[in-house]
């Protein structure tokens, strides 16, 4: 299984951070998130490897709030 | 409606009102299209049934309306396919919309040689006519309208049916009862069952227009277009120059006010355009589910359809998969009655169809959550989903507006025997133990499509002489006899030979000289091998029939 990389593998970071923020530049909230959506599903479509993705996911949601429960589908508003 | 006016088909009193409980051996309860399928495939195979249905007629509504290649196939072999593709109208092609602009389009066939298009369109109520032309043909079928069924009592060795008619309840007997009453299954609930799963709080509109028009015969899907801002739509042709529209409406949207041709005229009007001249010839306001019953056998009381297990409508797999349960089903109870199986075989139909349908709800699960986000970061992504799909052709697979049927692979049914030799390809359509047989165009006595000589019982498919005639007469003379059809090779008494017209049936099944295919009386494969060996596939046949 192929392990997400957590290491610093980002040749150049603050110029990376600097192009990140500059990216969202002149953007309303709404249109932010269109944008890092739009980012999301280009990275991953990049990375392919599900078991990166889910890693990745995994790592991304950690201490931020409680966890999904186990494979159930989050959506809220279904009875 | 102005294209269409049900039939009546008259109550007639059955002799079993006069005396005691008579007792037949299946009862179907429903004559929708999956009840009329499994009466009509029993039939087929000499099992006389009996039909009780509590109307007098067929489909008020168009209702179902995409029937897939698959269920194509069955009607095939059903004897009404070829009706249902003369008055319904084919198409391959679906587009997809974001705003006003294309999304992307798709073609569900981009293959040809096969004898049926990927999806035909035509209202529930032409082939439920159809149907029940066909039924009437066979003497075995005993279909009594106006028979509602009141009570079911499972007993030991049968199951005891109260019935009521316009001449007052009677008494009937059946040693099977196969219901296909439909998604809110009168019978499920006499017995007590629940079917499990998840209620969607969304509305839709589906209003069938009566409309000349030069659109193509496509299906197009709108996600938020500017007539119906913040909601989805969705556009099919069906026969008579009807046209089927699906307005979402969203949760708080009042069922009995968006049915009132004065809501419906201005979302058409905006739709189509002031210029266009149409009439409604139907509406109504639904919601869906994703769930079924926990198990579709039990005792000998076994459901099939909605009454199993109901989808939403996106991805076609409502009455699709019903006809596909059907086509598992009879050829089972069939042996089972005649007593060439065990009573576990029809377990069977449990197991590898509570799979089916599993995927089935998966499918549509995902469609009807890209098409209504539930929340705000699911439509941020849904919109980002549909923006990169313009110009990035990978997130126009991640685009969903409904994985349109297609047939369940069995692949992990106890009736398979797994591949010993390790030579044959891998990969997406691979006809693997568990596949759907597939088509091809052939030369030979029945006409130019492989599947019509894969019809009746099991059926070796051999390529090229494989088989000496001792071994096909064993076959034919086994107590489950297997036909032999042979694709290529010189004739051999008893056995059908085909002619492979342009090389795609050995391509499809990846055969070479010698390769055998046992297929199931559904045409799934059972084994394959590449070389014959009569004790292997007498063995594949018992496993497939729960003889092992």
């Amino acid at each position: 299984m192929a392990t997400l990389v957590t290491d610093p593998n980002l040749p150049d970071p603050d110029g990376f951070y600097e192009r990140l923020i500059a990216m969202h530049e002149g953007l309303s909230d709404s249109e932010s998130a269109l944008v890092n959506a739009k980012l999301v599903l280009l990275l991953a479509n990049h990375v392919g490897d599900p078991d990166v993705l889910v890693q990745a996911m995994a790592a991304a949601r950690h201490g931020v709030a409680k966890p999904p429960q186990d494979g159930a589908p989050t959506s809220g508003g279904m009875q | 409606m102005k294209t269409y006016t049900n039939p009546i088909y008259p109550y007639v009193r059955s002799r079993d009102q006069d005396g005691g409980p008579a007792r037949h051996a299946v009862v179907v309860v429903g004559a929708g299209p999956i009840g009329l399928a499994v009466a009509i495939d029993l039939a087929q195979r000499g099992v006389p049934v009996v039909v009780l249905d509590e109307d007098e007629t067929v489909s008020v509504g168009s209702r179902a309306i995409c029937y897939a290649k698959r269920a194509l196939e069955i009607l095939d072999r059903l004897g009404v396919g070829q009706r249902v593709v003369d008055k319904g109208i084919g198409w391959n092609v679906g587009k997809v919309f974001f705003h006003d602009a294309l999304a992307y389009r798709f073609d569900l066939l981009p293959e040809t040689g096969h004898r049926r298009p990927a999806f035909v369109n035509l209202q529930q109520y032409w082939l439920e006519e159809y149907l029940v032309d066909r039924a009437r043909e066979l003497p075995a079928i005993d279909l009594r309208w106006k028979n509602r069924v009141e009570q079911v009592v499972p007993q030991g060795d049968h199951v005891e049916l109260t019935v009521d008619t316009p001449e007052g309840p009677y008494t009937l007997w059946c040693d099977w009862l196969i219901v296909c009453d439909g998604a809110r299954s009168p019978v499920r609930r006499m017995l007590g069952l629940e079917a499990e799963g998840q209620v969607f709080r969304d509305r839709f509109l589906i209003a069938d227009i009566l409309m000349k028009s030069d659109f193509p015969t496509e299906r197009w899907f709108w996600f938020d277009p500017p007539f119906h801002p913040n909601q989805s739509v969705l556009l099919h042709r069906q026969a008579d120059d009807v046209w089927r529209i699906d307005f979402q409406l969203g949760w708080d949207a009042d069922p009995e006010e968006e049915k009132k041709p004065e809501r419906i005229l201005p979302r058409l009007r905006a739709m189509l355009g002031p210029d266009v001249r149409f009439e409604i010839e139907w509406a109504s306001v639904y919601t869906f589910q994703c769930r079924r019953l926990p198990s579709f056998r039990h005792g000998r009381v076994v459901f099939a359809g909605d009454a199993a297990h109901v989808v939403s409508p996106f991805g076609a797999r409502g009455a699709n998969s019903g006809f596909q349960d059907t086509d598992n089903l009879a050829w089972k109870l069939e042996l089972v009655l005649a007593g060439n199986a065990p009573e576990r075989l029809l377990d069977t139909y449990d197991a590898e169809r509570t799979v089916a349908a599993d995927e089935n709800i998966r499918n549509s699960t995902r469609a009807t959550d890209f098409i209504t986000p539930k929340s705000h970061v699911s439509r941020v992504f849904r919109d980002a989903v549909l923006a990169l799909a313009r110009e990035h052709p990978f997130a126009r697979r991640l685009v969903n507006s409904g994985r349109l049927s297609v047939p369940a692979v069995l692949s992990g049914s106890p009736l398979n025997t797994p591949d010993a030799d390790a030579d044959f390809a891998p990969g997406p359509g691979a006809m693997i133990p568990g596949a759907p047989a597939a088509d091809a165009p052939v030369t030979g006595p029945d006409g130019p499509w492989l599947l019509r000589y894969l019809e009746s019982g099991f059926t070796l498919l051999a390529f090229g002489n494989a088989l000496a005639p001792e071994a096909v007469e064993a076959l034919a003379h086994a107590p489950i006899p297997c036909r032999v059809v042979q694709v290529g090779g010189g004739a051999v008494p008893g056995v059908t030979v085909i002619g492979d017209a342009e090389g795609l049936a050995a391509r499809r099944y990846d055969a070479r000289h010698g390769t055998v295919y046992l297929l199931r009386p559904d045409q799934h494969v059972a084994a394959r091998w590449r070389v014959f060996d009569p004790a292997r596939v007498r063995a594949a046949i018992a496993r497939a029939t729960c003889n092992d």
